[in-house]
């Protein structure tokens, strides 16, 4: 099966972006009727190398081979046209259009001169059925959609373009557990009908189920490629971070009496129909995880509890007294201490065209300042201080914080709400799309915040890092929370039947 | 059907339900009443907003602004005071002129919003000056020709079998030739695509560069329309900056009355012509209830403010506050 | 030393930089047309010109960092002009009044602008837009449509025509005092730091616990107050209040602040820029009359200058 013919190739392929290098003499090989897993950390090129592949950028060095034969794609279209599609990890449908309007955007049927609106709706249902989204109404506007089914229409709009290659970049982010059941399925029957595939994500047991062949990237150069299967995680793990690579998740500690008085408690908390009657309490020096499959709420209740959803009904209680929390500005006040690291870094945690300093001073700044005017001595300091503490790598404080790497942008969303000093720490899926290196980090300090005494809610999509990271997990499903696991309870196998709401004990 | 059909035509209906309310009020109360006459009257000033307002709405679609449609429209009436005149031929030749000035116009403002990459707003402002210093040129003062073709100008302004307005039906010759087959075609598509998301119309190889030119030329296409037939009610050209700015500003008014999203991707040109046409009653209302015309200003202004806060009961609905920012 | 010059490159942006290199060139411009054009007297002069614009510029900046706009600066001028006149007529307190009661004036209209924009989310453009024609309705019924009778009170003259330090016109020192505060609330209040933010990613400015609606409300206010003060001060310099006296002030309002660097978009900008800005488009308008240009060719000029400069560094960063 290796020995089989190249379908695309590139080599020697380097691009810059101003000073800095994103790829440095990168090859690839891609078989047809193969899934090709890309590894790497953030930052190590993957990005910019679908990106040259797709068209969208062009490469300053190195040559791209279809069949053996030269090619130099002009943009995303002519790469469209040569069978290269890709389906990118920042949506690319058009929110104002229907969904099938987008999946034949880029070549509609035509009639007469104009675009035959039947035949585009039958285009439209076909592919949707290939991809698993048979339930998708093809005249649907795409922003009325949930992100999940947004994202099988990502996949039906590449089908529709009959791909010879496929690339999936992260492309099962947003996925919930049974789509990315379906989608895999669609992805094995086209590698079966010949496609070769693409794919890049964090996530490794999709890429342990999914891929034949792995390359792994580091600093813009492919490190390693091998089938898969040859090379354990721990082995895989290493090559991506290129340094030895020990504990994952740090050691949790004994748990905190359920008798210790709670710093946040919940009672009945309702916005229908998404929040129905949640009850919980967090305890200072507790991880409480928020599990479940994506969608059932979790998203909701954080925004809940940070005041930034309207017309929500039941008792929020701070250090037992009840409190009305109306807005983000009373959630972070003195009296709370209440912070929210939100879902989108990009368009809800920072300001991507101001510096480093000032994003990460912005939420903190009371506490510079007097009667308005800012203290900038002491805003530096403090900036300078998180900045050691939690290790952002950035060229001065003065640098745009649209210039860090993904995982340093997640530090600084973090660090700028670790200034002001928070009790209650709210976290929505703080490692999306982050590398390992960063990851451990993060979760590290999560612990050494708890046991500095601050209750911390961390809701994730990621498994591996509920189990890891929390002292208790509580699943919820359609709003409410079906399940409490503690301590050792947390396991792989309980957190999927639960957040399915089935109960494997009686199945089995 | 209906589900997806209303949702995609709310912003439209909402406006003809607004024009209708008002028109409705204004016929009324009007001392001649429901009479042709009245109705072409209405129709040719209404006509004349709805020609800018659709100018506008190929720009807006894109989520740009042309603040220059007035002054496109000011300059494409002082050409067509010198030009429409004498016989078949060149009255012809001068229409054709006219409105090659404007598409020359419009794809100059696309031009520097597409290749020299500065924002509308600033870009359209800067040519609009420019336009109106062109049209200042030529028309010094306010004049007409004496050769103007006033058959063609009294043919277009006048009634269709006695009874329906020719500018109306000139107006619906527009939507047929021009906004039908634009809204089905790729490009078409392209323009909504493109104000919606530029980044993902991008990522999708969507013809960007075209669906903007395409929409700014058609905008100065229309605006040039616009002017002429300016012309065919009055008969002469005038260099008027305040007729041409408050062109542009009821532009806006009338496009975002029509339900077309001032963020680009939604709306359509026929929301925008209701729009156009209520906006055009409310002005009215004030004549036939007989008021002094000096409150006229005061009351459009009022009239505009309530109609666009109307706009934000939708807020009440809302129960995310992100969703405010969306 | 080339640590020091990284800085000062750091520190002084490009946008600014050739704003001030273009009003060199048009300098030697004008110096080519009339020698007396660098002579102090005449320099004076233009930053007294000037400094109503540069008192406008300041309050539109304000919005614009928010990535708003403000279109009804033009009658937020004339309605300040006309009340603070008016005020005057009342006697010795409205004398005194007559320059705090237009400002007031201001404000109200700018509150209107940031109610609708913060608290209703209605476009800025289209609430300005009609707030513009709000107040252009009320003081034509006001007025009867014609330009009112009343004159400028003596605080109004002084203010905008007389000279309290020998040789520097009142106005400048206005715009000194205005242009030193703006600054001091752009980098230095928490304040600023907001409308920065709010410009920036206003859903990430809310999450983090920013007031914005509140923020953006009092930068319109304060917006709508600056450009009745300059309405206030023009009618002293010109003794009384006219007509749509504003309508000259918003095109180059908006030029000025976008040739000094802020982006449309809002976000980025710095007070030093604006303030290039309108030297720039005040030695502009000021050749175009030395010329003798008529008045087409003066429109048609101003355009394409504009643009002519936009395009060498006002455009937007290719993105992909």
């Amino acid at each position: 099966m290796t020995e089989a013919p190249s379908l695309f190739r590139m080599e020697g392929i380097s691009k810059r972006y101003g000073g800095v290098r994103a790829l440095e003499q990168a090859e690839l090989t891609i078989k047809a009727g193969r899934v090709h897993a890309i590894l790497g950390e953030n930052g190590a090129g993957k990005s910019t190398l679908i990106k040259v592949m797709a068209g969208v950028v062009a490469p300053d060095a190195g040559r791209m081979l279809l069949d053996d034969k030269p090619v130099v794609f002009a943009g995303p279209a002519a790469a469209n046209a040569a069978g290269i599609v890709c389906i990118f990890q920042e949506l690319s449908l058009i929110p104002d259009l229907s969904v099938a309007d987008n999946i034949v955007i880029s070549n509609p049927p035509m009639r007469f001169g104009l675009i035959d609106r039947r035949a585009q709706h039958r285009i439209a249902a076909e592919a949707l059925q290939r991809a698993g989204g048979g339930d998708i109404d093809p005249r649907e506007i795409v922003k009325d959609l949930p992100l999940s089914r947004r994202q099988i229409v990502e996949i039906a709009k590449a089908l529709a373009r009959k791909p010879r290659v496929l690339i999936l970049d992260e492309a099962t982010s947003a996925l919930t557990a049974a789509d990315v059941t379906t989608v895999f399925g669609v992805l094995k029957r086209l590698r079966d009908e010949g496609i070769a595939l693409l794919y890049i994500s964090h996530r490794m047991h999709e890429i342990a189920e999914l891929a034949d062949d792995c390359t792994v990237f580091r600093n813009g150069r492919n490190v390693a490629s091998y089938v898969a299967g040859t090379k354990t995680d721990r082995e895989v793990v290493e090559l991506m971070i290129g340094r030895e690579y020990s504990h994952k998740f740090p050691a949790r500690p004994a748990p905190v009496p359920s008798t210790a008085p709670p710093v946040l408690e919940v009672r009945n908390l309702t916005w229908a129909p998404r929040l129905n009657g949640i009850s919980l309490a967090a305890r200072a020096g507790e991880v409480v995880g928020l599990g479940g499959l994506d969608g059932q709420g979790q998203r909701e209740l954080l925004l809940a509890l940070f005041g930034v959803l309207r017309g929500v009904s039941g008792a929020v209680l701070i250090d037992g007294k009840p409190t009305a929390i109306g807005s983000p500005r009373v959630a972070k006040s003195p009296g709370v201490g209440m912070a929210l690291i939100p879902e989108d870094r990009k368009t809800e945690g920072l300001m991507l065209p101001m510096s480093v300093r000032d994003n990460l001073s912005f939420a903190s700044l009371g506490q510079f300042s007097s009667g308005g005017m800012i203290d900038r001595a002491a805003e530096s300091r403090a900036v300078d201080d998180v900045i050691r503490l939690l290790e952002i790598k950035t060229d001065g404080t003065a640098a745009l914080a649209g210039s860090l790497s993904g995982g340093n942008q997640q530090k600084v969303v973090i660090a700028k709400w670790l200034m002001t000093a928070p009790r209650i720490i709210l976290l929505n899926d703080p490692t999306r799309g982050i590398d390992v290196g960063t990851k451990q980090e993060i979760y590290a300090l999560l612990r050494r915040l708890a046991n500095e005494g601050a209750a911390i809610i961390l809701y994730s999509t990621d498994y591996d890092e509920l189990i890891g990271c929390c002292d208790r997990v509580l699943v919820l499903y359609d709003g409410a929370i079906k399940r409490e696991l503690a301590g050792d309870e947390i396991t792989e196998r309980a957190l999927i039947a639960s957040a399915l709401d089935i109960d494997l004990a009686v199945e089995a | 059907m209906t589900r997806f059909w209303l949702n995609e035509q709310r912003g439209t209906l909402l406006a003809l339900a607004i024009f209708a309310v008002m028109f409705t009020l204004y016929v009324s109360n009007h001392p001649a009443g429901f009479t042709p006459n009245v109705v072409q009257t209405a129709a040719n000033k209404g006509v004349l907003l709805a020609l800018v307002a659709i100018a506008q709405t190929f720009v807006v679609l894109t989520a740009g602004i042309d603040l220059s449609v007035g002054m496109v429209m000011i300059l494409a009436n002082c050409i067509a005071s010198y030009l429409v005149v004498g016989g078949l031929i060149t009255t012809t030749g001068g229409v054709l002129a006219v409105l090659a000035t404007g598409v020359v116009c419009g794809a100059i403002n696309g031009a520097i919003v597409i290749f020299g990459r500065l924002q509308p707003i600033v870009a359209t402002i800067a040519t609009g000056a420019v336009y109106y210093g062109i049209a200042l040129w030529m028309r010094p003062f306010p004049g007409s020709t004496d050769a103007f073709n006033g058959d063609l100008a009294d043919a277009l302004t006048g009634k269709v079998f006695g009874v329906v307005p020719a500018s109306l039906v000139f107006l619906l010759g527009v939507i047929v030739v021009i906004w039908i087959p634009f809204r089905r075609s790729i490009l078409g598509r392209a323009v909504y695509a493109t104000g919606s998301s530029e980044v993902a119309a991008f990522m999708s190889g969507v013809p960007i560069l075209q669906a903007k030119m395409l929409a700014y030329v058609f905008s100065g296409l229309l605006a040039a329309v616009g002017g002429l037939f300016l012309t065919f009610f009055t008969y002469s050209g005038e260099a008027s900056l305040s007729n041409g700015n408050t062109y542009t500003l009821y532009s806006i008014a009338a496009v975002v009355l029509g339900g077309v999203s001032l963020f680009g991707g939604r709306g359509s040109a026929v929301g925008a012509i209701f729009g156009a046409l209520a906006f055009r009653a409310i002005g009215d209302l004030l004549f036939v209830f007989d008021f002094d015309p000096l409150w006229q200003p005061l009351f459009q202004g009022i009239v505009l403010l309530v109609s666009v806060s109307l706009g934000s009961a939708r807020l009440f609905s809302v129960r995310n506050r992100l969703d405010f920012f969306s | 030393m080339a640590a020091t010059f990284a800085r000062w490159k750091s520190r002084v942006d490009m946008p600014v930089a050739t704003a001030f290199g273009c009003i060199i060139v048009l300098l030697l411009i004008g110096s080519i047309y009339s020698t007396n054009f660098l002579s102090p007297a005449y320099l004076l002069q233009q930053l007294k010109v000037g400094a109503f614009l540069g008192i406008i510029a300041t309050g539109m900046m304000m919005v614009i960092l928010m990535g708003q706009i403000d279109l009804s600066v033009p009658w937020a001028v004339t309605m300040g002009a006309m009340m603070a006149s008016a005020a005057t007529a009342y006697g010795p307190a409205g004398q005194v009044l007559a320059v705090p009661f237009g400002i007031f004036v201001g404000v109200l209209m700018g509150l209107v602008n940031g109610v609708g924009v913060a608290y209703l989310r209605i476009p800025s453009m289209i609430v300005t837009l009609a707030v513009n024609a709000v107040a252009q309705g009320l003081m034509v019924a006001y007025t009867g449509g014609f330009s009112p009778q009343d004159t400028a009170s003596p605080a109004m003259k002084y203010l905008a025509a007389g000279n309290l330090i020998f040789g520097l016109p009142n106005a400048v020192l206005v715009w000194i005092v205005v242009g030193v505060l703006a600054v001091i609330l752009l980098n230095r209040t928490t304040f600023g730091r907001a409308v920065y933010g709010i410009g920036n990613r206003e859903s990430a400015a809310y999450l983090s616990g920013i007031p914005t609606q509140r923020v953006i409300m009092l930068g319109f206010a304060l917006c709508g107050g600056l450009a009745a003060f300059a309405g206030v001060l023009l009618a002293g310099y010109a003794g009384k209040a006219a007509q749509s006296m504003g309508d000259a002030y918003l095109l180059p309002a908006i030029a000025a602040v976008v040739l000094g660097g802020t982006s449309i978009l809002g976000g980025r900008g710095s007070y030093i820029g604006t303030i290039a800005g309108v030297i720039l488009i005040t030695l502009l308008q000021s050749i175009l009359s030395v010329m003798q240009m008529a008045e087409f060719g003066r429109q048609i000029i101003y355009g394409m200058v504009i643009i002519a400069m936009l395009l060498l560094y006002g455009r937007e960063k290719r993105t992909t």
